[in-house]
């Protein structure tokens, strides 16, 4: 077993014990689904339903109106309530297609499995992965097919299934990994042949024992697949950190995982994989753990991608007290929403609501160069050094710092005993050093 | 419930439990053994002396802000943690208004006018120190006294300028040969030698150290190599290595005043340059220079060479060796 670790990093209080025992659960059917066709990376789906029309679960709704869009397809069956805005987890106003469940949840004819999945080529898989919708489910929503299409010269030999779930309080992945390892499994097996590759590993955090076990067991049966155990250290689930443990390889600034031989998928992607081909369903529904100390009942749902968080929460008895603050994600990396209505997305693993105790919103002190954020940034930057030439508006300087290597995990903020918010300001220098650069490239263009 | 009532704020959400007022407390917590040593050696004076330097630096600390209209501080410890220093690098023995003046000038000029908490460039304590040393030289180097029961002082007795002769001056006036310093390695390890206030048990603040690196507050980087330095240097000039460690404040100077984080260098690589800095320059004081003792100034002269360090000291990129291969 390899024994690499990548450097820095930290470890919060994992908080998993509430939901880690909990079997995944189908949640209700929702009184409304409101299913975005504005993808993450900015691209809208162009919508293919009208207001009034009656859909099947799994029909098509919108096209992919760019190459880093997917389609996306009705969660269940039901009519078109309307076609409009929708404020997100970002708290950007987004387009969405909303649709009342008439609670038959039939599934539409054009779903069918793959059954001669031994005869299609790579370009054909991939091709159908897209039309499943399928993005990474870890948070980014980055499209999967994209990262399956290799540029020509790349040399891959290895498939990275990412099982770490390393940010605290989720236990979705750990649960699919105990419940459904057979479909991680098979959803590797078809990610593989449509990479080519011949290995694959799925990387678990040693606090998951349970599911190093039930994976080891499923991968036992599947020629060229194993399963590595992990140091539990947060944020052991980055792809260029993951890529750095298992296979003992660095990704070299600036560059992707595909460039040192690896493409990295999410295990609850390569369970939608699974589904799409075994059961003809595109990426429609999804595991979200819905805890926190505000939640009654701590649960992990499966859940009709599109439900509102307020509709989750009561189902899981509603909130004790008074939540403070509600997190699309884990507490490391979601974002903070105002208002429970917010629909859950593709890459929403988890839902948390934290009580006032718990929410605490600190008044930064002046920052005492301990050092301590140099120390954990798993990236070797200077979050300290990034965080005063952002604060100064120097941009350039910051980039010559490399801010555009930082990969906003937060272990920066986290481990700061002065409570500044370094990441936040990390990223504002991300998107100024971004617009620069846009509109450098712009003026060449010229 | 009203949806105003959710706070949106940035990730990360959850924070790690050290804040910056426990490290400060932490700090005076690490402080106490070494100035229970100091009554208990130099008595009530020493006491005194402590009071009332931490007094005037944390005075010093709120007249400031009062008066510049700003954010008043004095609740993140960092202005005791000052004073209190402030009181072990000047002799035992010194009239209150000493460390008093050197508390408002630590303070003041060089910590709340620089900016305050995190901007100064030099340490607060050891510039009250300079300032007490060069503003009242006879004053602030003739507090020197030897405990009541110092068996050094028994042993040391005969010499010139008994009373106000530190370990160090004895062995820089030639009363202290390069070899027999070995009798004094008990005295100045229990602290029953003459010193500044808190320099001179090695024990005491050994004991206050392993708390610091217990609590992971400070890390063994600039103490080793700063100490490790000064002893290669030292015995390869053919002098007592654990004399020199053990005497002079070095201990204090190396676990207490080279490692405060504002005035030391931000990531690992640099602390390594700045403790050897330190090392150097301490050795080649003692054994060069005019003063019997170079803690002090090793440290403050480091200090300014601290944003040179940050510079050219950075830390590996993840990746970036293999990206150049």
């Amino acid at each position: 077993m390899p024994k690499w670790s990548f450097r820095g990093g930290t470890h919060p209080p994992e908080n998993k014990s509430s939901t880690a025992g909990l079997p995944i659960v189908p949640a209700k059917l929702p009184s409304r689904i409101a299913v975005l066709i504005h993808a993450n990376s900015g691209c809208l789906q162009a919508p293919i339903v009208a207001k009034g029309d009656q859909v099947q679960k799994g029909q098509l709704l919108a096209n992919p109106g760019a190459k880093l869009a997917v389609p996306v397809h009705s969660p269940t069956s039901g009519k078109v309530v309307g076609i409009g805005p929708v404020r997100t987890a970002s708290g950007a106003l987004d387009q969405a297609i909303f649709i009342e469940p008439d609670g038959e949840d039939r599934l539409a004819e054009t779903c069918a499995p793959v059954t001669n999945l031994e005869s299609l080529s790579k370009e054909q898989i991939i091709g159908i992965i897209m039309d499943a919708g399928i993005v990474g489910m870890g948070g980014a929503e980055f499209p999967t097919h994209v990262k399956l299409t290799l540029p020509a010269n790349a040399k891959v030999d290895t498939l990275l299934i990412n099982g770490a779930e390393c940010e605290p309080y989720l236990t979705a992945d750990h649960r699919l990994m105990l419940e459904r390892s057979g479909d991680i499994v098979r959803g590797a097996q078809i990610l593989m042949k449509a990479l080519g590759v011949t290995r694959t590993v799925i990387g678990v955090e040693d606090n998951k024992p349970d599911a190093i076990e039930a994976m080891t067991k499923a991968a036992s049966k599947a020629p060229g697949v194993e399963v590595v155990s992990l140091r539990t250290r947060y944020p052991q689930g980055s792809e260029k950190q993951l890529i750095k443990s298992t296979l003992g390889r660095d990704v070299p600034p600036g560059c992707l995982p595909f460039h040192v031989g690896v493409v990295v998928n999410n295990a609850a992607t390569a369970v939608s994989v699974a589904d799409r081909f075994d059961r003809g369903l595109p990426l429609i529904e999804r595991v979200v753990t819905i805890t926190g100390s505000a939640i009654a009942h701590p649960a992990n749902l499966l859940v009709k991608i599109g439900t509102s968080a307020g509709e989750l929460i009561e189902q899981c008895g509603g909130f004790v007290g008074e939540p403070a603050k509600l997190i699309f994600g884990g507490p490391m990396m979601g974002m903070a929403v105002s208002s429970p209505d917010v629909p859950t997305s593709k890459g929403c693993s988890g839902i948390l609501a934290l009580s006032r105790a718990e929410a605490r919103v600190y008044e930064p002190m002046p920052c005492i160069r301990c050092g301590r954020c140099i120390e954990a940034c798993p990236m070797g930057l200077e979050p300290a050094v990034l965080h005063q030439w952002s604060d100064s508006g120097i941009w350039d300087q910051a980039e010559a710092c490399h801010a555009m290597d930082c990969i906003e995990c937060g272990v920066c903020s986290y481990e700061c005993p002065s409570r500044r918010n370094l990441v936040q300001s990390i990223k504002r220098a991300k998107f100024e050093i971004g617009v620069r650069r846009q509109a450098a490239k712009e003026r060449r263009a010229k | 419930m009203a949806d105003s009532m959710l706070i949106v704020s940035p990730a990360p959400h959850i924070r790690a439990g050290l804040d910056t007022p426990t490290i400060m407390r932490d700090v005076v917590i690490a402080l106490l053994p070494a100035s229970v040593a100091a009554v208990h050696y130099f008595g009530w004076q020493a006491a005194l002396s402590i009071v009332c330097s931490i007094a005037a630096a944390v005075a010093a600390e709120f007249i400031l802000e009062k008066l510049t209209h700003r954010t008043v501080t004095i609740g993140d410890w960092s202005a005791v943690v000052t004073g209190l220093l402030i009181a072990m690098v000047l002799p035992p023995h010194v009239p209150v208004w000493v460390p008093i003046l050197a508390g408002f000038f630590g303070i003041g000029v060089v910590k709340v006018l620089f900016g305050g908490l995190g901007y100064n460039l030099f340490n607060p304590a050891l510039m009250g120190r300079a300032f007490a040393v060069a503003a009242w030289s006879a004053m602030a180097t003739t507090g020197y006294v030897w405990p009541a029961s110092a068996n050094g002082a028994i042993w040391a007795r005969g010499f010139d300028a008994m009373s106000t002769a530190t370990p160090l001056t004895l062995l820089k006036m030639g009363e202290i040969g390069a070899t027999s310093a070995s009798k004094l390695y008990l005295p100045l390890f229990m602290g029953n030698a003459a010193g500044s206030l808190g320099e001179t048990s090695a024990l005491a603040l050994l004991i206050g150290a392993v708390y610091l690196l217990w609590r992971e507050e400070i890390s063994l980087r600039i103490p080793m190599f700063y100490i490790a330095t000064v002893a290669v240097i030292t015995s390869l000039y053919g002098q007592d290595p654990l004399f020199h460690v053990l005497s002079g404040g070095l201990i204090l100077g190396a676990f207490f005043m080279a490692t405060d984080y504002v005035t030391s260098p931000l990531n690992p690589k640099g602390q390594a340059i700045f403790g050897i800095g330190c090392g150097v320059l301490t050795a080649l004081i003692r054994l060069f220079g005019g003063y019997p003792e170079g803690v002090a100034y090793s440290i403050l002269i480091m200090n300014a060479a601290v944003p040179l360090i940050d510079r050219f000291a950075r830390p590996r990129r993840f990746g970036e060796v293999k990206a150049r291969a």
